[in-house]
Formats: C-alpha cells, structure tokens, sequence
C-alpha cells in the first residue's frame, strides 16, 4: 500500500483527507507547521507527501528544500487554496511534482497521488496554463534552449491539459501513447524546475492576480 | 526516474546568468540607468563602488574650488565610453562601500588644498561653506533609503511653486517678504551692547520667522498632511493584507471544504460563487485591469455561474488589450459557455484562450452528453449560427467537434488586429 504523508495546518481539512484516503492509501503521518512536517517525513519515509502550500514557519516551500536536502527520493504533490502563480510556481521549482487544488474531487486526488507516486508530473489545467504562459513570449535572456523553452509538442501536449482533456483524451487526440504524453509532461516539469528564463520568477510574481 | 539535478536553479546564477563580456578594466563604461548629465559621475560610482551622488558631489565641489571640476569631468567623459546594450543590463552593481566613500572624500579634500595653494581658488569665505553644505545634504541623501527618495519626489509643487497657490497667495508673500526684511534690518540696525538693542534684535528674529512662516506655510503643512495620508495608506493596506491572509486561512478552507463535500449541487455552485468572489477580492490588482482580454474572459465564468450551477474553468494565456476581435471572441466564448451549460449536462465547462502572435483561439468545451453536428436540434442550432456568425464578420473560423456521449468542443479562431 502506497504510504503517504499529510501535510496541512486546516485540521478540518486534514481529517477530511484522513478520511478520504484512508480506505486507499496507507496514512503514516500528519503535521501541521514546517518544523513538525520536516521531522515527521525524514523519520517515516512516506512514498507521497500532500503539502499545503501554505504553512507557518516558512510555507511547503521550506518543507521540500529541508526534505530534499537528505532525501531525494520522496515524492511531494502540492496542494492550495490559492492558486496563485506565485505560490505554484514557487512549489514546483523548489521540487514538488505535480500541483492540485483543494476543490478537486477525493476521486481525482487519489489518481494524482498514484500518478506522482509513479514518478509521473501532475498538471492542473491551470498549471498547464501557468506553465504556457511563462513559456510564452520571446526569448531574449535564454541562456540553454534545452530547457528555456518548450518544443511544439510538448506546448501541444499544454494545450490540451488546459483546455481540459485528461492524459489519456489528450493522447487518443494527438495519436500518442499515454505513456509519451507523461513523458513530455514529467519534460515540462524539469524545464519548469530547472529553466532560468529569467521571465519565471518575475512572471510569477507579477501576475499576482488569478 | 529521469536524472534530476537537486540544487535550486536560481542558487546557481553561475551557470545560469547571461554570459556578459567582462568590461575592460582601463576605461569608464558610462552609465544608462543612473545618468544626470552624460553618466560620466554615475559611471565612476559604479566602476569605484561609490554612491553615484557622491561622485557628482565631488565633481561640483571641485568645481566651486576654482573651476576643475569642469575640467575633470570632460576629462572623464572623454576617455569614458558609451555601453553597449548588454553591459548596462547585465552588469552586477557593486554595492556602495564606506571605506571607497570616505577614500574619494579624502582625494577632493587634498585637490582642494592643493588647488588652494596654486592660487586656483575663489577665496575661503566662499569655497569651504558651500564645499560642508554639498558634503551634508550629499550624506543626508544617500543616506535615505530608494522608497524615502520616492516619497520625496512624490510631493506636489516645489515650495516656490506653493508659495503662490490659495486664494491670497501673491498678498501673502509680499506680505511675508516685507515682514522677513523689515526684521532683518531691524535686527542687524541694532548691532549695539545695550539691553534695548537686544530686545529689538529678538523682536526682528519674532517678525522674519512670521514672515517665513507665511511665505512657507502652505507648503510645510501640505507636506505634513501628506506624510500623514501616506502613513494611514500604508496602515490600511497592512490591515488588508492581515485580513487577506485570515480570510484565506478560514474562509477560502471552509469554501473549498463544501465543495469538496457531498453538498446539493446549488450549494456546491453556490460556495463556488463565493469562492470566486473573495479571491478577486483577495488578489485583485491594486489597479483593476481595464481593456484588458484576460480579465474579460475570466469573467464569463461569474456570469454563467450566476445563472446555471455548472462550474465554469478558466485558464488565459497571454494577455493582449481588449480590441474589436478580443470583444468578438470573450462573447463567442461566453454564448458557448452558456450554452454547454444550459443543454450538456456536464459537471464542468473549461474554457481556455490563447494569445497568439497573429491570432487569438478559443476553445470551449464540456464533457457532457455531446450531440450529431449533422443533427443539431433546432434550439442549439440557433446558437451555433450567432456564434458562427459573430466570429466570422471579424475574420475567424469556428468548428464545433461533438459526437454523442463523447461531448462537446466548440473552437474559435480570430486574426488579431494589426494596432494591438
């Protein structure tokens, strides 16, 4: 059974969660402030942790580069109430893989956590759209084009998650395997976390408005 | 797993900066941002790790000591040159250091003694006053931090330009002139020992600073006031901004909780409304985007939320301003998005819209229970035609992808507009 972690200072939320996945997953832990998360996912070692974005003392931002510092291999899916390319943009680079919001079904959540678990990227479509839309425009200032920008299909494959098609519509329409459209979007997500257009950081934090 | 590279990209800006051609160490690379006359001054103060101010600060001194100054910055200005693009924007500022400070004071300081006993020089009486005054007020500026600055050159009018706004302005300052001149003769007529002379010295001090005070008044409390009202602006957005992150700790959690919930679907829609509601408030911009394409768009979903419970996604990429073909296709969306509403029977409707170099598209589309585009029913095919037909007098295309129980997909393209 995939082991997870809960990550959330909203304990209402939390026991929501507990309760959503407990029949699916097996739930090895829970805090609700950066210090406790840290501690609790170094000693248990979960598959999969659900971060809330935003948390006392310092944010899942401070949570995933405490973690990632000794552990590489543990999984974080971010998970907000806000939405604000600031605040997604900020997880994924600081290393989550994949972003959700807390309005989505405990159906769809479960998929997510697997889909993550399975090393793949999960994108929103709003994400999808966050990720177009930093890509965007031209490109003075790029230093490395293999990771400053998106190659067609891959922006194609962005297309399709924001206009709302799940993987496997948006495989069945552009004639690829589901396995090809995780493998350009996991490609996103290392450009996402790994590129230094210098637009990303700015971009984010402009565009404070959702 | 794919190889990941763990470390921060933006905590390596070695690898990742834009390569800048190391500048020349023999010559001064005048500056862009930082420019009064040609960016001779602001060029050294950066070359030297200097306050720029100061650098233009010893330059006007020298210049009040016998006219070098002038010399000098020619000469800098001719053995400077001009930056090429990538220099100026990529060049790393050096932060501005104490010790080089008090080094370059120290090299005026010794020119003007030297200059002093070559006989260049307009007397002592002159140079020294002006050479502390320009020191003080160069240290009182570059002291204050960039947003004092800001505050400062914010304030409207100058004091002259003050001095002769309100109803009796000119009256006032004649007025206040007259009081400032008769006191001063008054006090220095009376340079004698004597106990009345003194008591009329200070009666003249009395009226100048009368005088002054009506000549400057005006300005000295509207400057008052305005600090005041800059101080209870920045109260009020600290409170905002504490509020916002409460609301968005309790409110948003609870709203998000409904939905999430197996809530009727009036109050899911409903909580989503809400949703909807307090994040504009929470994060609207400090100025509402007028004219703007994506603010246009995100707004059909408020609207076709207020009247069917579907939820409506919205994701924008691009923005562009608001021109005839932006109003064309934000009203093809919306009558699609109304549409699916009303007749797709599908949980959620996702609009997306994107800005292209040469055209905006639009794509709406639900999961609901699709139809025959053959066979469209009378009442949809209605709805299909205006669209058509708003999208095609700016120039578009439309195609509408259904197919029964696969759902519906109605895309929009539009040329965009040569001025945008």
């Amino acid at each position: 059974m995939t082991r997870v972690f809960l990550v959330d200072d909203h304990h209402f939320f939390l026991s929501g969660l507990r309760a959503e996945l407990g029949s699916e997953f097996e739930i090895v832990g829970e805090a609700g402030e950066v210090d406790a998360a840290v501690d609790g996912i170094r000693r248990t070692r979960p598959d999969v942790v659900l971060l809330d974005v935003h948390l006392p003392g310092g944010g899942g931002r401070a949570v995933l580069e405490a973690v990632r510092q000794t552990d590489h291999d543990i999984r974080f899916l971010a998970l907000s109430v806000s939405d604000a390319a600031e605040d997604v943009i900020g997880v994924i680079r600081a290393g989550a893989r994949g972003y959700v919001t807390k309005t989505i079904s405990p159906p769809d959540l479960a998929a997510a956590i697997r889909r993550v678990e399975g090393g793949d990227a999960v994108f929103s479509p709003r994400l999808a759209g966050f990720v177009l839309d930093a890509f965007h425009g031209d490109l003075t200032g790029v230093v490395d084009p293999e990771l400053d920008q998106l190659t067609a299909r891959e922006r194609e494959v962005l297309r399709h998650i924001a206009r709302g098609f799940t993987y496997k519509e948006v495989a069945r329409r552009l004639h690829l395997s589901v396995k090809t459209v995780e493998t350009h979007v996991s490609s996103v997500l290392r450009k996402l976390q790994l590129s230094s257009r210098h637009e990303l950081t700015r971009w984010a934090s402009d565009r404070r408005l959702v | 797993m794919a190889p990941r590279r763990h470390d921060d990209p933006e905590a390596s800006p070695t690898t990742t900066q834009v390569p800048h051609r190391p500048a020349s160490s023999a010559v001064i690379v005048r500056s862009r941002d930082n420019r009064v006359l040609l960016g001779v001054a602001g060029g050294l103060g950066e070359r030297l790790g200097v306050d720029p101010v100061l650098v233009r600060v010893a330059f006007a001194v020298l210049a009040i000591a016998g006219g070098s100054g002038f010399v000098l910055y020619l000469l800098a200005w001719a053995v400077s040159v001009e930056p090429d693009d990538e220099t100026a924007t990529a060049r790393p500022v050096r932060r501005p250091a104490a010790r080089q400070a008090v080094a370059l004071g120290l090299v005026v300081l010794g020119t003007m003694l030297l200059l002093r006993e070559v006989g260049l020089w307009f007397g002592d009486r002159v140079v020294w006053p002006i050479a502390l005054a320009a020191a003080g007020s160069a240290v009182i500026w570059a002291r204050s931090d960039d947003r004092d600055r800001a505050r400062w050159a914010r304030i409207p009018g100058n004091p002259i330009e003050a001095m002769f706004t309100g109803r009796v302005g000119l009256i006032r300052v004649v007025l206040g002139g007259l009081l400032v001149a008769s006191g001063l003769g008054l006090g220095f007529a009376n340079t004698g020992a004597d106990l009345a002379a003194a008591g009329d010295a200070l009666l003249g001090v009395a009226i100048t600073l009368i005088g002054l005070g009506l000549i400057f008044g005006p300005w000295a409390t509207r400057l008052a006031s305005q600090l005041a009202e800059e101080r209870r602006g920045r109260i009020r957005s600290e409170a905002r901004a504490e509020m916002a992150a409460h609301l968005h700790d309790s409110v948003l959690h609870t709203l998000a909780l409904i939905q999430r919930a197996d809530a009727s679907p009036e109050v899911v829609g409903l909580a989503r409304r809400q949703e909807r509601e307090l994040r504009a408030w929470l994060y609207r911009a400090p100025v509402p985007p007028e004219g703007r394409l994506r603010p246009a768009v995100e707004a059909i979903a408020t609207r076709v939320e207020q009247r069917h419970i579907v939820p409506v996604d919205i994701v924008v990429v691009g923005d562009a301003p608001l021109d005839e073909a932006g109003k064309a296709l934000v009203d093809a969306c919306q009558e699609a998005a109304f549409n699916a509403a009303r007749h797709s029977g599908a949980p959620l409707v996702s609009v997306y819209v994107e800005v292209e170099p040469d055209e905006l598209t639009g794509f709406v589309r639900d999961e609901g229970k699709g139809f025959d585009p053959d066979r469209v029913p009378t009442d949809r095919r209605g709805i299909a035609d205006s669209i058509r037909g708003r999208v095609r007098r700016h120039g578009g295309t439309v195609s509408i992808m259904s197919s029964p129980g696969e759902g519906t997909e109605v895309q929009l393209r539009l040329p965009r507009s040569q001025m945008s």
